[in-house]
């Protein structure tokens, strides 16, 4: 049974291998019910209009008003398309994994109502390629739904058509970024794009394009079903609705658990994933992956989990993946190793992200070796500031905004951390700098 | 939203990159796009990819597919299979090697037979990635098995972690390293109790300590 804080609407029936198959997506939750009256008796601004008075916020990081979004494809018969990002790759975030592997026609369902709402005649899963077996379980579901009809041509004898295709990506961070997803889609290296025009206006192919997570296109057949009403009795005004958070690091039950947004997030740390693990306790969090601004413990404990309160608090709610840093950890290494990630993951394409992720390594790499002084921490923080707002996606902003706030929150460890390195280190003497010592990537 | 708004698009005046606003084109030189006889594809390959290419209303979507259909048939990306792939796709090779190079996952120079990517991003650092990728390492050495260590791969719950021929394991001790190649090289199930896909969820099991216990024994080594 599942804990009494855990509010199981996405992951209900979860427990069960069968809720895989299509016949287990019927018996169990009755899956598919709303797709089939969407596509006989429901048009494209019914199916709107619901998505849109749920108040549905994106679920892959921006919190953006998924209905809204979706009403913003202009109207004609030119092509258009819906994507569906599932290149979950943000460290800390695992939920989109959970939900594809263990209720993969939830979104199946969900992308065929969201294509109506859109209306988009072909779709597309852009699941990252480290998720082989996840795609797996999707590719067998997508096919089992073109067997009973449920996308392909003539849905239900509706005259409605949708090609849906399991697209694997290649292990490349920058893909889940929108317009990078659509080059990657098109067969390109996954550079970003200037915006805008945005993919609602000119997306995949030129054409109209509704790029929407996982999770959020999941949430989408209950809502249609229930109303917009229903899905407000969970989470709060600005945040209506249960979210799939994903808590690691240094806890004692990291994993899934889905919530009804605004239960305070120490319930969330403390007894849904069993607090710190023994005799240690919580120095900082990052509450949504490893791009938000980190909190300390005092901050963090008592503010809801919510987008709003979170966004208040100076960070951000993102993907809604809490990563937990104990007593143990070293702050200045975890800046590092998060910096070492967005450096691997720049795609190079503008300069204040490769230049700035760059550069923000080295210097980081030497205040842990020892040979930076108070100052660098200064130019540390001036990168960052320089680094935020100029970037061509917010990748760059990804690696700023935490490490930024590490260096102002913890600037003491930073400084102790030095102080520690530089013990014994000649300051007139040149040496070579050590080899990678780390373990960083490849 | 974006912090870039209008930029180029504010100025009239300026010269818009197309590069910037539609992405790079690929070059379609047909010059540099070979011909079939002159690879040697093998039938089944070309058949995979013209199915891969049927799917998507563009060719050009099928890059990436085909270069995994590639590296399945060869082991990696080789230079005669992405020019076979370019000649199916009628691309030029050049433009398939930009594309596979890339990628993390696809491998232009060559890779062993097994391939282990072991997760040192921060969470699974804190658990202990970085040892337990030295312990594949050391596993692994003189083997056919390519280790190595990689960002993120979305299973934080099971830190530290690794993927082990395209397949999650975790949590994992480094003492287990050891069995895990060797039951990879006999060709045994590997780690059969570590598997992701064996998981229940992290709120159906309420043993204490149900995280594996990696924490515990693997000493954070945060600093």
């Amino acid at each position: 049974m599942p804990h009494q804080l855990e509010t199981r609407v996405l992951l209900e029936g979860a427990e069960d291998p069968r809720l895989a198959t299509l016949q287990g997506y019927k018996d169990i939750v009755g899956g598919y019910a709303t797709l089939e009256r969407a596509y006989r008796d429901m048009e494209q601004d019914e199916v709107l209009k619901s998505l849109e008075d749920s108040g549905l916020r994106g679920r892959g990081g921006a919190g953006f008003s998924m209905g809204k979004k979706a009403s913003f494809l202009p109207r004609g018969d030119m092509p258009k398309y819906l994507c569906c990002n599932a290149d979950e790759s943000e460290p800390g975030a695992f939920k989109d994994r959970e939900l594809m592997q263990r209720n993969p026609h939830q979104l199946i369902e969900g992308i065929a109502i969201a294509a109506l709402a859109a209306g988009a005649g072909h779709a597309f899963i852009f699941i990252r390629g480290e998720y082989d077996a996840q795609a797996d379980v999707l590719d067998a579901a997508v096919a089992e739904a073109y067997e009973a009809g449920y996308l392909g041509k003539d849905i239900l004898g509706t005259h409605r058509d949708l090609e849906l295709v399991v697209h694997r990506g290649a292990g490349a961070y920058i893909c889940g970024e929108e317009t990078a997803l659509l080059d990657a889609l098109e067969g390109k290296r996954g550079n970003p794009r200037l915006k805008p025009p945005f993919p609602a206006v000119q997306g995949l192919y030129g054409g109209p394009t509704l790029i929407n997570n996982v999770e959020t296109l999941s949430n989408v057949p209950r809502i249609v079903a229930n109303g917009a009403d229903w899905f407000r009795q969970w989470g709060t005004e600005q945040s209506p609705g249960t979210k799939v958070v994903s808590v690691s690091g240094g806890v004692r039950r990291p994993g899934n658990y889905e919530i009804s947004l605004g239960l305070p997030t120490r319930d969330l740390i403390y007894e849904l994933a069993g607090g710190p693990l023994p005799g240690r306790s919580v120095k900082a969090i990052y509450p949504g992956g490893s791009s938000s601004p980190v909190l300390t413990a005092e901050e963090a404990m008592d503010l809801p989990y919510s987008f709003e309160a979170m966004a208040a608090a100076g960070s951000m709610l993102g993907s809604g993946s809490v990563i937990v840093a104990d007593d143990q950890v070293s702050i200045p290494h975890m800046a590092l190793r998060t910096a070492r990630f967005y450096h691997h993951e720049s795609c190079g394409k503008c300069a204040p992200c490769r230049e700035g992720t760059n550069w923000t390594v080295k210097m980081l790499e030497r205040v842990v070796r020892g040979e930076a002084t108070p100052m660098d921490l200064d130019i540390i923080s001036s990168v960052q500031e320089n680094i935020m707002g100029h970037c061509l996606c917010v990748l760059g902003d990804s690696m700023a905004m935490p490490v930024a706030a590490m260096v102002r929150k913890f600037r003491g460890e930073f400084e102790e951390v030095m102080a520690e390195a530089a013990e014994g280190i000649d300051p007139h003497v040149v040496v070579a700098a050590p080899v990678e010592t780390l373990g960083a990537a490849t | 939203m974006s912090p870039v708004d209008g930029a180029g698009a504010s100025n009239p005046n300026l010269p818009v990159d197309r590069a910037v606003t539609e992405g790079r084109m690929p070059s379609t030189d047909p010059q540099q796009i070979p011909e079939l006889q002159e690879v040697d594809c093998p039938p089944e390959l070309r058949e995979r990819i013209e199915t891969l290419m049927s799917r998507y209303p563009e060719k050009n979507s099928a890059s990436i597919p085909a270069l995994w259909a590639v590296q399945e048939r060869y082991g990696w990306c080789t230079p005669d299979g992405i020019r076979q792939a370019a000649a199916v796709m009628r691309v030029t090779p050049a433009y398939l090697e930009s594309v596979a190079s890339f990628y993390d996952l696809l491998h232009t120079k060559p890779v062993g037979t097994h391939r282990i990517e072991v997760c040192t991003n921060i969470s699974c650092w804190m658990r202990g990635g970085d040892e337990l990728l030295d312990a594949f390492r050391a596993a692994a050495a003189g083997e056919d098995v390519f280790v190595t260590g990689f960002e993120c791969l979305g299973a934080c719950d099971i830190a530290p972690m690794a993927c082990i021929d395209q397949r999650y394991f975790g949590p994992l001790l480094p003492g287990e390293a050891e069995t895990a190649v060797g039951q990879l090289l006999s060709g045994d199930a590997v780690l059969p109790e570590k598997s992701l896909e064996k998981r229940p969820l992290a709120g159906d099991t309420h043993v204490a300590g149900a995280s594996g216990g990696a924490g515990d024994s693997n000493d954070g080594s945060a600093a």
